[in-house]
């Protein structure tokens, strides 16, 4: 992977991950934290986004019905873009996640990662792990009846 | 003669301001929250968003609250706040195969990997009242256990294997859009599919009864159904890649269908496929059930006229939404029409009986 991916693929990752994040919670970690002023390239604007499947799951792919998703881009006056398309309509959870986007280019970005998008990340593992445990449980263990004894 | 009249207007605003009030109920009992409606009555929640071709949680609740339970009411709020919404690009299809799953079962094979995980199911429930809910409690518990890591791969895959069922040949053509262009026919399998997702789920379950009870038989078996999250990717142009935009719960099942071969296809099983916003495991069965049965052509199967293999029948009935707007416009004043229709009826009386008795 050239360096170009791998930063592509990291960023990938946290824009996913604060997608993802519940907004109350993302908020909270950011509360408190001094931000930098931005200027809107594009201010955040509520739209639809189609969901699509496939056929039998691995087809041809057919429109499966639309969700709602909130966009935006910014920059710090230090010249970082950021960038968020986030699902559902808040958006101060799209201007947040933008925010962070445009941190994790500069200076703040360690800082950022530590106390932002370590904690979501590990947050969001629990909250799988525990659900996945919960589904485990439930798998049916059969056994075999022995005939004729 | 009908002379035209106006009026209504405050008996309207009075019927819409006791509609409020009797939304409300009983003020003495607490007011509903939309987070009371998103987190329990989920599958009420699901419903909505299914068949509002939304997911929205939160709105979903909202159009709940507000249609004060009629939820096809909810769903008309939720396609009509739908239609207000850019719309800002379309996802790369989700991959149900890296699906969490919370639930999936299979009726055909027993042993299969990953093996038979029940989820939160009504299933072996007894169906019995449980009068403990009716007072508050501590809240439950679910038991935990080590969880699998891995996907969970799907049982299609392993008939696959043998060749014995038809394969899904993957492509990546762009999928007509019915929200788009009015619906045209013969549909196609995509549009089929978009249509019933969105579909009512009492008329595509009763669609799904019918080729059960003999009216364009498919012997269908659920070869299987998950229910879980699935991550959504879009491809974002200003950056140059895609990114996960958000996660949503899908219900998805797979049928498996005899088939006894036809002119150009040996004997093989072949799928119906359903998949369904949220935790809706009735309406993805029927669906992946009508599904199948629309497909005899296709699969050079004889039409048998039964109504579940009528593309157009089904497809043009399936909408609540449109059904429920020609249906209930009828209720609204039709004056002028009745009274033409009225006078007709005097003047064909008024023929019968002077040509009965032409003595008068």
């Amino acid at each position: 992977m050239s360096g170009t991916e791998t930063e592509t693929a990291a960023r990938q990752g946290w824009m996913g991950l604060l997608a993802r994040a519940p907004a109350a919670r993302l908020a909270a970690l950011m509360a408190g934290r001094a931000l930098p002023g931005f200027d809107w390239l594009r201010v955040p604007e509520t739209g639809g986004v189609m969901l699509r499947g496939r056929t039998g799951g691995t087809g041809a792919p057919f429109n499966l019905g639309e969700m709602t998703v909130t966009r935006c881009t910014l920059r710090l006056a230090s010249g970082e873009t950021g960038h968020a398309h986030v699902m559902g309509r808040d958006r101060a959870h799209a201007e947040r996640a933008a925010l962070v986007d445009a941190l994790m280019a500069g200076p703040r970005a360690a800082e950022i990662r530590a106390e932002v998008l370590e904690v979501l990340a590990a947050e969001e593992a629990a909250r799988r792990h525990e659900r996945a445990a919960k589904a485990a449980a439930t798998k049916v263990e059969f056994f075999t009846m022995v005939r004729g004894e | 003669m009908y002379v035209a009249v106006k009026g209504g207007e405050r008996a309207i605003e009075a019927a819409h301001d006791w509609l409020a009030e009797e939304r409300r109920g009983d003020p003495a009992v607490p007011e509903l929250t939309l987070e009371q409606i998103r987190e329990q009555m989920t599958l009420a929640v699901n419903r909505v968003m299914a068949e509002g071709s939304l997911y929205d949680p939160d709105l979903a609740a909202l159009a709940i609250k507000q249609a004060r339970g009629d939820l096809i009411e909810a769903i008309f709020l939720l396609r009509a706040y739908r239609t207000t919404l850019p719309r800002l690009g379309v996802s790369i299809p989700v991959d149900t195969g890296a699906m969490r799953c919370d639930r999936r079962v299979s009726a055909t094979f027993k042993d299969v990997p990953g093996g038979q995980v029940l989820g939160p199911t009504f299933d072996y429930t007894h169906r019995l009242l449980d009068f403990a809910l009716a007072a508050e409690g501590e809240a439950p518990r679910a038991r935990q256990a080590e969880p699998r890591q891995e996907p969970t791969p799907r049982v299609t895959e392993f008939l696959n294997k043998d060749g014995l069922i038809q394969d899904e040949v993957r492509t990546e053509d762009t999928p007509p859009d019915m929200t788009r262009q009015p619906m045209e026919y013969p549909a196609g399998r995509a549009l089929r599919l978009q249509a019933l997702t969105r579909g009512d789920e009492g008329f595509v379950l009763g669609m799904a009864y019918s080729t059960q009870r003999g009216y364009g038989r498919t012997h269908p078996f659920v070869g299987e159904l998950r229910i879980g999250a699935v991550e959504v990717e879009m491809e974002i142009p200003e950056l140059g890649f895609a990114i996960c935009i958000g996660e949503v719960t899908l219900t998805e099942c797979e049928t498996v269908n005899q088939f006894s071969g036809s002119r150009t296809e040996p004997p093989q099983f072949t799928r119906g496929y359903g998949l369904v916003f949220g935790q809706t495991e009735r309406k993805a069965i029927s669906m992946a059930l009508v599904d199948r049965s629309l497909r005899w052509q296709e699969l050079g199967e004889e039409n048998t006229g039964a109504p579940a293999q009528d593309e157009e029948f089904v497809l043009a009935h399936a909408d609540n939404i449109q059904g429920t707007g020609f249906l209930e416009h009828i209720k609204l004043p039709h004056y002028v029409d009745f009274q033409s229709e009225l006078e007709l009826v005097r003047r064909m009386r008024a023929d019968a009986m002077t040509a009965k008795d032409p003595a008068t």
